[in-house]
C-alpha cells in the first residue's frame, strides 16, 4: 500500500492481507541498500496471524520515492512519522542491520510508539570498510559484491534456501543494482557513522529480541553482546548456520524467535 | 585490497544447492521419492499452503532432490531462482502461461527448435496468443515486431540448425525499450558456454534433457529467472503484479521482488498445469551437471577437430557453424560464446537428401536419433524429422536445406569420429 510520509509517497506491502490498524501493528525495516521484500516470509505468516503489517521501502528504496534520509536519527524520524501516517498509536518494528539501528533509535526517542522490538543482524556499531564505502560513492559494482559476499553465511554461499529452488546470491545482487547512484553510500554511511547504539539500547523499555546469525561477517554476533546487556530483558537468539542474511537464510528460524517479541 | 571471492562455476556444478544429509551424511544427493511432505502441526500446514514459510507440500509443486537441481541450475546461470519441469517444452509452456493469456503477443527468432517453433506458430494460436517470427539477424525486424500487446520477446542463444548466434545485448535492448522481457533458450550453449542473464536477457530455459543432463537417460527442462526486470515499472503483466486469487490476493511482484515470475510459475504453472520434474529425473540431471563444465570443454574440442575435418571434405558442400570465419555470426559468437559456440552444428552433404539417407545410414558411431546434447555422438536429417512440420517456405526461412546433416559432436576419441565421418562421406557421394 502506499502511504504519505512527510509529503513523500511511501510503499510498504502488507503481508497479504488487508492493512488493518485496530490489530497490534508490525513495522518491518529492511536493511542498507535492500528492501521490502526480505521480509517476504515474516510479513505473511505474521499478516495472517493476527497482526497487521507494514515491510516498508525506506525513501529511495524499492518502489517509495526519494531522497534517501541521510542518517540513523532522520530514519527514526520518518519511522515515528510512518506509525502516524498509517493511523497507528503504536506498533512492534522489526529491523535488519540498518533497520534494527533505526529500530532502537526510534524505540529509545518514541517510547510511546513503539511496543516491541525485534533486532535482526545488529551490533553496537557498524563500521564500514572503507572500500565498500568508496566503490558505493563511485557507484561501482565492488559495493553490492562485497555486501552480498560478506552479508551471506558460509553455508549459503553453496545454497540451501529453504524456499524450494531459490537462490541467494543472485537475489542480493538483483535488489541491490536497482538502487539509484548514491542510496547505497547514504546508507552505509549512515551506519558507519552511529555511534549512539548503546545509548539507545539503556532507553529502551518494551520487549526486545536480537536474532544473530552465528557466521555473520558484518555484524559478528559477539559484537551485539554489549547491547543485549544493554537493553532491559532483552533476549538473544543466535542462529545457527547463519550470516548477516538470517531473514532470508533461515527464515523459519528468524520467524519462531521473533514471534513472542513482536 | 577486498574482494567477493564467491565460489566459481565449476565449484557450484558440483555443491550449489546440497549440504551433506545432516541425519544420514549422504554425500551424493538423496532421491526423496516421496509424494508429499508431513506436517508439523495445523498451523504449518496452513502456513505452508500460504507461502508464509519455506518448505515443501506435495512434489508436483517443488521436491528436495529437484530443489537442489533448481538452485544449481540458477547458480550457474546466474539467475536469483529457478523451476524444474518435465521438459523443455513444459518449460517454454509454464514461462509463456506465467507471463500471458489470450490475446498475448511473442516476437521470436525464425531460428529455433522445431517444437518451440511448432508450439508459437501452431499450437499457441489456438489458445489466444501469436507470434510474429523474425530472422535473428534482422534487429529493426524485432523492433518493428514489437506491438501493444506484445509480452515476450524470444530467441536461442545459438539457433537451430543453421548456427545463427543471437545478439543478445541488442535484443535485450529493443525489449526493454519496449518494457518487455527477453527470454532466452540457452540449451545449446549450457551456462558454462554463455549465461545470457548476465547479457541483459531476463528469463532463461533449458531443454535440460541435453547437455545438462548430457548422457540421454532423463526427459527434463528448467526455467531460471533474473530477478532484475521490473515488472511493475513495465505494467504489462497482471499476472505478476496484481492481486491474485490463488492465494488470497497474493501479488507476486510487491511481496517476492526479484523471484515474482519464478514463484508465480511455480505456484500456479506447475500446480496448476502439473508438468513437475520426477525426483528420480533431478537425481540423473545433478549427475550430468556436476561435469558439465569438464564435458562442455570436450565437446568444442572435439567439435572443433570435427568441423576442421569436415570442411577439407569434397563432399561437404558447406557447414553451418559460427566456430568458422565464413558463417556471419562468427565474430558476435566469439564475443558472446568466448570458450566456444557449442558441438551442434550442421553441413550440406553433395548429393542432397538421397546422399544424406546414405550417409547417415552409413554412420557406425553417430547414433541415429532425435536428440542432442548427449555424450555419445549423433546424426539426425533435420528437414525430415525435427522439422518437418515446416513446408519449404518455413524451411527455407529457417535455413535449412533439404540435405542438410545435423550433427551433436560428444566426447569420443576425436579419431574415431572422424574415421566414422570419412567413411561415411566416402559411401554417401560414391553410390
Amino acid at each position: 500500500m502506499k502511504l504519505t510520509v512527510n509529503g513523500r509517497t511511501i510503499f510498504a506491502t502488507t503481508g497479504g492481507t488487508d492493512f488493518d490498524p485496530a490489530k497490534p501493528a508490525v513495522v518491518f525495516l529492511h536493511g542498507a541498500g535492500f528492501d521490502r521484500t526480505a521480509w517476504r516470509l515474516q510479513t505473511r505468516w505474521f499478516a495472517h496471524h493476527g497482526r497487521s503489517v507494514l515491510a516498508v521501502d525506506f525513501p529511495a528504496h524499492g518502489w517509495s520515492d526519494g531522497p534517501a534520509l541521510e542518517n540513523i536519527a532522520a530514519m527514526a524520524d520518518w519511522t515515528a512519522a510512518l506509525i502516524e501516517a498509517a493511523g497507528l498509536k503504536q506498533a512492534a518494528l522489526v529491523g535488519h542491520s540498518m533497520g534494527a539501528l533505526v529500530a532502537m533509535e526510534t524505540a529509545a526517542r518514541f517510547p510511546d510508539e513503539v511496543r516491541g522490538l525485534g533486532l535482526c543482524g545488529v551490533a553496537a556499531e557498524m563500521p564500514v570498510h572503507p572500500e565498500m564505502l568508496e566503490s558505493a560513492k563511485a557507484n561501482t559494482l565492488k559495493v553490492q559484491e562485497l555486501m552480498t559476499f560478506w552479508g551471506m553465511g558460509n553455508a549459503l554461499h553453496k545454497g540451501g534456501m529453504v524456499s524450494p529452488g531459490l537462490w541467494l546470491r543472485r537475489e542480493s545482487l538483483a535488489v541491490l543494482s536497482a538502487n539509484q547512484p548514491g542510496v547505497i553510500h547514504a546508507d552505509l554511511a549512515a551506519c558507519n557513522v552511529y555511534k549512539d547504539a548503546l545509548a539507545c539500547a539503556a532507553a529502551i523499555k518494551c520487549p526486545t529480541v536480537l536474532v544473530l546469525g552465528d557466521g555473520d561477517l558484518m555484524t559478528p554476533a559477539a559484537k551485539a553482546k554489549p547491547l543485549a546487556a544493554a537493553i532491559a530483558g532483552a533476549r538473544t537468539v543466535v542462529i545457527p548456520n547463519s550470516g548477516h542474511f538470517m531473514i532470508v537464510e533461515r527464515p523459519d528460524e528468524t520467524l519462531e524467535a521473533l514471534k513472542s517479541s513482536v | 585490497m577486498v574482494e567477493a571471492k564467491f565460489l566459481k562455476p565449476d565449484t557450484l556444478a558440483l555443491h550449489a544447492g546440497q549440504h551433506p544429509d545432516p541425519v544420514t551424511g549422504a554425500r551424493a544427493v538423496p532421491i526423496y521419492q516421496t509424494t508429499s511432505y508431513v506436517f508439523r502441526d495445523v498451523d504449518h500446514a496452513a502456513s505452508l499452503f500460504n507461502l508464509e514459510v519455506g518448505g515443501h507440500i506435495y512434489s508436483r509443486i517443488s521436491n528436495p532432490t529437484v530443489a537442489v537441481f533448481e538452485e544449481r541450475v540458477a547458480a550457474l546461470e546466474e539467475g536469483s531462482g529457478a523451476l524444474g519441469v518435465s521438459s523443455g517444452q513444459a518449460a517454454l509452456h509454464i514461462a509463456i502461461a506465467t507471463l500471458m493469456g489470450a490475446g498475448g503477443h511473442i516476437v521470436a527468432s525464425t531460428s529455433l527448435y522445431g517444437g518451440t517453433r511448432n508450439m508459437l506458430g501452431l499450437t499457441l494460436p489456438r489458445f489466444g496468443i501469436t507470434t510474429t517470427f523474425i530472422n535473428p539477424r534482422d534487429h529493426d525486424g524485432f523492433a518493428k515486431a514489437i506491438r501493444p500487446e506484445t509480452r515476450l520477446v524470444l530467441g536461442e542463444t545459438v539457433g537451430n540448425p543453421g548456427g545463427e548466434v543471437l545478439d543478445i545485448p541488442v535484443i535485450a535492448d529493443i525489449a526493454h525499450k519496449a518494457k518487455i522481457p527477453l527470454m532466452i533458450d540457452n540449451t545449446f550453449a549450457s551456462p558454462v558456454l554463455c549465461r545470457p542473464l548476465t547479457l541483459g536477457a531476463d528469463i532463461v530455459f533449458h531443454s535440460a534433457t541435453k547437455f545438462i543432463g548430457g548422457h540421454g537417460v532423463a526427459i527434463g527442462g528448467v526455467i531460471v529467472e533474473g530477478g532484475r526486470f521490473d515488472w511493475e515499472g513495465s505494467a504489462k503483466f497482471p499476472t505478476l503484479t496484481e492481486p491474485y486469487a490463488g492465494y488470497h490476493g497474493i501479488d507476486f511482484a510487491e511481496e517476492f521482488g526479484p523471484h515474482a515470475f519464478i514463484m508465480r510459475a511455480r505456484t500456479e504453472g506447475v500446480r496448476d498445469f502439473g508438468s513437475c520434474m520426477a525426483p528420480q529425473t533431478a537425481f540423473y540431471l545433478l549427475q550430468g551437471l556436476e561435469t558439465l563444465p569438464l564435458r562442455m570443454a570436450r565437446h568444442v574440442e572435439n567439435a572443433r577437430k570435427v568441423i576442421g575435418f569436415l570442411k577439407d571434405n569434397p563432399a561437404v558442400e558447406r557447414i553451418a557453424s559460427p566456430e568458422l570465419p565464413d558463417h556471419p555470426d562468427h565474430a558476435l559468437g566469439q564475443k558472446l560464446l568466448p570458450k566456444g559456440t557449442g558441438s551442434i552444428f550442421s553441413f550440406d552433404i553433395k548429393g542432397g537428401r538421397e546422399a544424406g539417407r546414405r550417409f547417415i545410414e552409413r554412420l557406425r558411431l553417430f547414433s541415429h536419433l532425435a536428440n542432442v546434447g548427449d555424450a555419445k555422438s549423433l546424426v539426425i536429417h533435420p528437414a525430415s524429422t525435427t522439422h518437418a512440420q515446416l513446408d519449404a517456405a518455413a524451411l527455407k526461412e529457417a535455413g535449412i536445406g533439404e540435405g542438410m546433416i545435423r550433427l551433436s559432436v560428444g566426447l569420443e576419441d576425436p579419431a574415431d569420429l572422424l574415421d566414422d565421418l570419412g567413411q561415411a562421406l566416402r559411401a554417401a557421394v560414391k553410390a
